[in-house]
C-alpha cells in the first residue's frame, strides 16, 4: 500500500511460500546502564559515560539494574509470554574491539520470557506472530571506521571505539518462523515491527527511535516452494533500521532468493547487510563458518528469580494494548476498522491523533496524513514521523483551510514548502504571499473586472451563465491566484443579479 | 626491644594507638626490611613507599583509627589499587595503572591499614609456586631454594619473612591456604561471597575469594573483619554480617566441637612428616575436648579434575578482555595488522605458558559438542561435592585434613610436570567448589624441618569455627618464625 508493488515479487509469492523470522533489539529507556551506574543518554561526548564495569576493566563486576528487569518483564507480559521464575544470564564469548570484556553478558538457554504472541492486521486480515523468547542483554560499544570510503571496516585506515553505548540494556525479541503470510510477507513484517514499536512506546520502556538505533531489526527470510514441507535455507539481514526498510528488506530477499532458486542455485546461509540507499542487501559473514560462542552461565551474577508478586504487580500496571486503544480512538472519531488498519500500518495513527487533539477534524487529519503526507514521505524516502511537517503544522494548515484563508491547492503548496524546510506555516505563506484574497479585496477586484469587461458582464446579466467563466478567470488573474474561485463566482453572479 | 617487624599486627596497633611508636616509624621499619630482604625473596613486585608513608601519616594524625590502624600489609598484585601498578603477575598488564580501588582496598584504608606494596604471584593466580609469575618466582624464607607456595606466594613469603605482619591473598583452589601451610603462616579463605570480589582481577569468578594472611590467628581474624561484609558492587556478595571471627580467635574454645577427619585425604602420597603432624593436631583437639570422628566425603577424589575444567573454563572467558585494545600490553600494531591480528600477537606475547594452557583447556571444555561432557559434567561433580559437605554437617561442625600433601617443594622441581604441581591443591580445592570457608594454621615442622599446615573447613558463613580451631592449635603449639631467611 505504501510501496510500489512489483509484479516480480507477486509472481515469486505465487510459486513460493516466504518464511519470516524477526529478531528485534530494543534499547531500554533506563536512566542507567544494565550492569553499572553510567548514564544511557544518547549523543554524549564519546567515552564520557563509562566506568570500570562498562569498560570491562580488570577486577570490575556487574550488578543488575532492577528497572531493566522490570521493563523486560513488562515487555514479556505485553507480548503474552510466560515469565521465568528462575533464569540466568550467560556469557557469549567472542573477540571484538567494541566489546569491552570480549564477551557479551546475555541470556542463552534460560531466557526471562518465553512463548508469547503478537497479533497484527494487514488489510483487515489478522496474522498471529508467535514470540519464541524475550531476553535481556548488554549492548556493545560503537566502532567508527575512519579513512575508508564507505564507513565500513573494509578500506578504513583506523577505527575508533565509543564505549558510551557499551552496557546499555537491550531486550531481544525473537519470533518463531512466521508462515502463511502469502503475498503479504513484507507487509506483515512491517506491521509486526510497527505494532511492536507502538506497544513498547506505550509501555514506556524505550523511546523506540529506529534512526538512533534504539529499535533495531534483523530480518530472517527463507523461501520454500509451494507445497513443500521442509524449510528453505535462510538469510539474516542485519540492522534494518526503519519500518520502510523492514518491508524493503523482505521484498528484496524474496526476489533475490527466488532468482537464485529459479536458476537452480542454492541459498547460502549467511548474514547480510541492508543498504538504506538502494533497498538491497549484500553478503556479510557466512554462517557456515559460524563462531562458537561458548555460552556458559555468567558466574559474576546471581540467578534472576522474579517473585510471582512482582510479576503480578507489573501485569496489573500494564497500559491498555494499542489495539484496544485504537478501537477506542476509532469509536471517538468515527473511523472504520479499515481506516485504523491503514493508519496503523502507514505509521500515522499517532500523528492523526495528535492532529485531532490539536483541533483538526478527524476527516481532515486522516486526509492530510494518509491521503497526502505518507505519499510525500515515500517520495522523499523519509519516515513519515521524521518529516519537517508535524501535527502542529497540519493543524494550522487545516484551520486556514477551514476559515477559507487557504484553498485546497494552496494548502498543499504550503505543506510542500514546510516539507522543503522553508519554515513554519505562517512563514511560508507570508514569504510566498499565499493568502486567499479577503472579501473586500475580492469585491474590489470583481468590480474592476466587471467595469473592464462590460460586454461580458452584460451577457451574464442577460442570463448567459456560461459567460461567467472568463470573468472568474480575470478575477483570479487580478488577485494573483489568491482568490477562492468558488466564492468569486458566487459574488460575480450576485453582483450581476443572477444568484 | 623486639624489632618492630617481629611484632604481631595486634601488638603494632596497640603501640601505635598508645603513641608508643608512630605508624610512620612502623612503616619505615618494614620498608627497610623489604629493601634488605626483597632481593632474596622477590615477595614484592612493587613497593609503594609514598602511598604507605602517606597513609601512616594519616594514622598518626588521627584521621583514621581502628583495631589495625598503622599496621603494614602486603597486598597480592591481583587486587586493583588506584594509581598503583597492578599486574596480576602478568606481562600483559605490565605498566597498567588502575583508575579505581578494590572494595577491600577502600575498607583497609578506612581502617588505617598501611599497604606497603603489591606482592608476587603466579600469573593470574594460576599456579602453586609463583614460578608462573612473569616476574620470576618468590622464595620461601624457611629455605630460599624452595617455593613459598602459590599462587599467593609473595604475600605469604612477605608475612613469613617479617616484611609485613599482614597480607592479602586470593584463593581459587588453595592459593591462600597452601602458601600459608608451606611458609608456616595462617591463611584463611572466607566463605565465597563473604569478602567482596570488586576489584579482584578474576581468574575463576565462581571460585575466587580474597582473604587474610597473618602470623597469628587473631591478626587474621581482625583483618577478616575489616575486609568482610556485604558489598553492593558485588552481586555474589552475601548480605549478612561478618561471622564473629574475632571473638572465636580470642576464645579458641573447641570443647564439644564435633570435628570430622576427611578419610579421603591421607595415606599414600602424603609425606610421613605431614601425616605425623596432622595426626598430632587431631589428638590435640581431642585432648582439648573436641569430639573427633572420621568422615567420608567420597566425591572429594573428583574435586581436582572438576576444578581443572571449571576454573579454566571461566578463565578462558575472564581473560578474553586482555586484547590490547584498551589497556596493558600491545604488540604487533604496525599500522598494517588488523585488530584481530594485534589481539592474537599481543596475547601470544603477553601470556605465559600456564595461562595459555588453561585458556586452551577452558576454551575446549566450553566448545559446542564438548560442553556437556566437560563443563556440564564438572558442574555435576561440583554439586556432588557440595552434597558431601552438607552430609558431613549433619554429624560434624568442621572438617580437618592436611592443607597440602607435602611441605614446600624445591623451585623448579615440578615446573615441567603440571600434574604434580596441581596435586599441591588436592586438599584445598573442595572448599572452593563448595563455597564454604577453609583455613590453614601451622601445626609443627615435618621431618625435613619445614612447616606443616592443618586445614580446617566449615559450613557456609560459619567462618568463626575456623578461628576457634586455629586458635586452639596455635595456643597449644606456640612457635615462631625464623627471623632471618636461610
Amino acid at each position: 500500500m505504501t510501496t510500489v508493488t512489483t509484479s516480480r515479487y507477486d509472481d515469486v509469492l505465487e510459486r513460493y511460500d516466504a518464511v519470516l523470522g524477526l529478531e528485534t533489539h530494543v534499547e531500554l529507556g533506563t536512566v542507567t546502564k544494565l550492569f553499572c551506574g553510567c548514564s544511557t543518554a544518547f549523543g554524549a561526548e564519546p567515552n564520557s559515560q563509562v566506568c570500570p564495569t562498562c569498560l570491562g576493566l580488570p577486577g570490575s563486576l556487574p550488578v543488575t539494574n532492577g528497572t531493566a528487569i522490570d521493563y523486560s518483564i513488562k515487555i514479556g507480559l505485553a507480548l503474552h509470554c510466560d515469565i521465568a521464575d528462575w533464569c540466568r544470564f550467560a556469557r557469549k564469548n567472542y573477540f571484538y574491539p567494541d566489546m569491552p570484556k570480549d564477551y557479551q553478558t546475555s541470556q542463552y538457554d534460560e531466557p526471562l520470557c518465553t512463548d508469547g504472541y503478537l497479533d497484527v492486521t494487514v488489510d483487515g486480515e489478522t496474522f498471529r506472530v508467535e514470540i519464541e523468547r524475550v531476553h535481556l542483554e548488554e549492548d556493545t560499544g560503537k566502532s567508527l571506521h575512519v579513512g575508508g570510503a564507505t564507513g565500513r571496516i573494509h578500506g578504513a585506515t583506523h577505527s575508533l571505539v565509543d564505549y558510551n553505548r557499551a552496557g546499555i540494556p537491550l531486550v531481544e525479541i525473537v519470533t518463531r518462523p512466521v508462515r502463511g503470510t502469502g503475498h503479504k510477507a513484507a507487509e506483515v513484517a512491517r506491521a509486526y515491527v510497527t505494532e511492536l514499536r507502538d506497544i513498547l512506546r506505550d509501555l514506556g520502556v524505550s523511546d523506540v527511535r529506529m534512526e538512533q538505533g534504539s529499535l533495531r531489526c534483523d530480518v530472517n527470510l527463507s523461501l520454500m516452494p509451494k507445497g513443500a514441507t521442509e524449510l528453505g535455507t535462510r538469510t539474516e539481514t542485519k540492522n534494518v533500521n526503519s519500518l520502510r526498510s523492514v518491508e524493503q528488506a523482505v521484498r528484496h530477499e524474496v526476489e533475490r532468493q527466488a532468482a537464485l532458486l529459479d536458476a537452480g542455485e542454492r541459498i547460502v546461509q549467511e548474514t547480510r547487510h541492508f543498504h538504506e540507499d538502494t533497498g538491497t542487501t549484500s553478503p556479510g559473514r557466512s554462517k557456515e563458518e559460524a563462531q562458537d560462542y561458548r555460552y556458559f552461565p555468567e558466574p559474576d551474577l546471581v540467578p534472576l528469580a522474579p517473585p510471582a508478586e512482582q510479576v503480578e504487580a507489573i501485569r496489573a500496571s500494564l497500559p491498555e494494548p494499542p489495539s484496544v486503544r485504537r478501537a477506542r480512538f476509532a469509536g471517538a472519531n468515527g473511523f472504520t476498522a479499515v481506516d485504523i488498519d491503514q493508519m496503523t500500518n502507514a505509521g500515522v495513527i499517532d500523528l492523526v491523533a495528535s492532529t485531532i487533539d490539536g483541533g483538526a477534524s478527524p476527516t481532515k487529519a486522516k486526509g492530510w496524513w494518509l491521503g497526502y503526507l505518507v505519499g510525500r514521505a515515500n517520495e522523499l524516502g523519509e519516515e513519515v514521523t521524521e518529516l519537517a511537517i508535524g501535527p502542529a503544522e497540519v493543524v494550522r494548515i487545516s484551520a486556514l483551510e477551514d476559515d477559507g484563508s487557504l484553498t485546497n491547492k494552496l494548502a498543499r503548496q504550503v505543506a510542500d514548502a514546510v516539507l522543503a524546510g522553508e519554515g513554519g506555516v505562517d512563514e511560508v505563506i507570508d514569504a510566498h504571499g499565499w493568502k486567499v484574497a479577503g472579501e473586500d479585496e475580492l469585491i474590489a477586484a470583481i468590480d474592476a473586472v466587471i467595469a473592464d469587461n462590460a460586454d461580458t458582464a452584460d451577457k451574464v446579466r442577460g442570463g448567459n451563465l456560461g459567460a461567467v467563466g472568463p470573468l472568474v478567470g480575470a478575477v483570479m488573474k487580478a488577485t494573483g491566484g489568491a482568490a477562492d474561485a468558488k466564492r468569486a463566482r458566487e459574488l460575480i453572479l450576485e453582483k450581476l443579479g443572477q444568484s | 626491644m623486639t624489632e618492630l617487624t617481629e611484632l604481631s599486627a595486634v601488638e603494632i596497633a596497640e603501640r601505635v594507638a598508645s603513641r608508643d611508636v608512630s605508624a610512620v616509624e612502623v612503616a619505615h621499619a618494614h620498608l627497610d626490611r623489604i629493601a634488605e630482604l626483597n632481593p632474596a625473596l622477590n615477595a614484592f613486585l612493587h613497593v609503594d613507599t609514598d602511598g604507605a608513608l602517606a597513609q601512616a601519616r594519616r594514622v598518626d594524625a588521627g584521621e583514621v583509627e581502628g583495631a589495625l590502624a598503622g599496621v603494614p600489609l602486603a597486598l597480592k598484585d591481583v587486587i586493583v589499587t588506584k594509581g598503583v601498578p597492578t599486574t596480576a603477575g602478568s606481562k600483559i598488564l605490565e605498566g597498567w595503572v588502575p583508575p579505581y580501588d578494590a572494595t577491600i582496598v577502600e575498607r583497609m584504608r578506612d581502617a588505617g591499614i598501611v599497604v606497603l606494596g603489591k606482592t608476587n604471584m603466579d600469573e593470574f593466580a594460576m599456579g602453586s609456586s609463583t614460578e608462573h609469575s612473569a616476574f620470576g618466582p618468590s622464595h620461601n624464607p624457611w629455605d630460599l631454594d624452595r617455593t613459598p607456595g602459590g599462587s599467593g606466594g609473595g604475600s605469604s613469603a612477605a608475612v613469613a619473612g617479617n616484611l609485613a605482619p599482614l597480607g592479602i591473598g586470593t584463593d581459587t583452589g588453595g592459593s591462600i591456604r597452601q602458601p600459608g601451610a608451606v611458609t608456616g603462616t595462617v591463611g584463611v579463605k572466607p566463605t565465597y561471597g563473604g569478602v567482596s570480589r570488586y576489584g579482584l582481577i578474576a581468574f575463576s569468578s565462581s571460585l575466587d575469594q580474597a582473604g587474610p594472611c597473618a602470623r597469628t590467628v587473631l591478626d587474621a581474624a581482625l583483618l577478616h573483619e575489616v575486609i568482610g561484609g556485604h558489598d553492593a558492587r558485588d552481586s555474589t556478595s552475601i548480605d549478612q554480617p561478618v561471622p564473629p571471627v574475632v571473638a572465636a580467635a580470642r576464645s579458641g574454645d573447641v570443647s564439644g566441637l564435633r570435628v570430622g577427619v576427611v578419610r579421603e585425604f591421607g595415606g599414600e602420597g602424603y609425606q610421613p612428616g605431614v601425616t605425623a603432624r596432622f595426626t598430632e593436631a587431631v589428638e590435640l583437639l581431642t585432648s582439648l575436648g573436641a569430639d573427633v570422628v572420621e568422615v567420608s566425603c567420597p566425591h572429594f577424589d573428583y574435586a581436582l579434575p572438576a576444578y581443572y575444567l571449571i576454573a579454566p573454563s571461566e578463565a578462558s572467558s575472564n581473560l578474553a578482555r586482555y586484547d590490547a585494545m584498551r589497556y596493558g600490553l600491545r604488540v604487533g600494531d604496525d599500522g598494517e595488522a588488523s585488530a584481530e591480528e594485534v589481539m592474537a600477537i599481543t596475547r601470544a606475547a603477553g601470556f605465559g605458558p600456564e595461562v595459555k594452557r588453561r585458556i586452551i583447556l577452558g576454551t575446549y571444555a566450553l566448545s559446542a559438542g564438548y560442553y556437556d561432557a566437560y563443563y556440564g559434567q564438572a558442574q555435576k561433580v561440583r554439586t556432588l561435592i557440595t552434597r558431601d559437605f552438607e552430609a558431613a554437617w549433619q554429624s560434624v561442625d568442621v572438617l580437618v585434613s592436611p592443607t597440602t600433601p607435602t611441605t614446600a617443594f624445591k623451585l623448579g622441581e615440578r615446573l615441567d610436570d603440571p600434574l604434580a604441581m596441581y596435586l599441591a591443591d588436592l586438599c584445598t580445592i573442595p572448599s572452593n567448589l563448595y563455597g564454604g570457608p577453609a583455613a590453614s594454621v601451622p601445626c609443627g615442622l615435618s621431618d625435613d624441618g619445614l612447616p606443616v599446615g592443618l586445614q580446617v573447613m566449615a559450613p557456609v558463613m560459619a567462618d568463626d569455627r575456623l578461628y576457634s580451631v586455629m586458635a586452639a592449635v596455635e595456643r597449644a603449639k606456640p612457635w615462631s618464625q625464623p627471623t632471618t631467611p636461610r
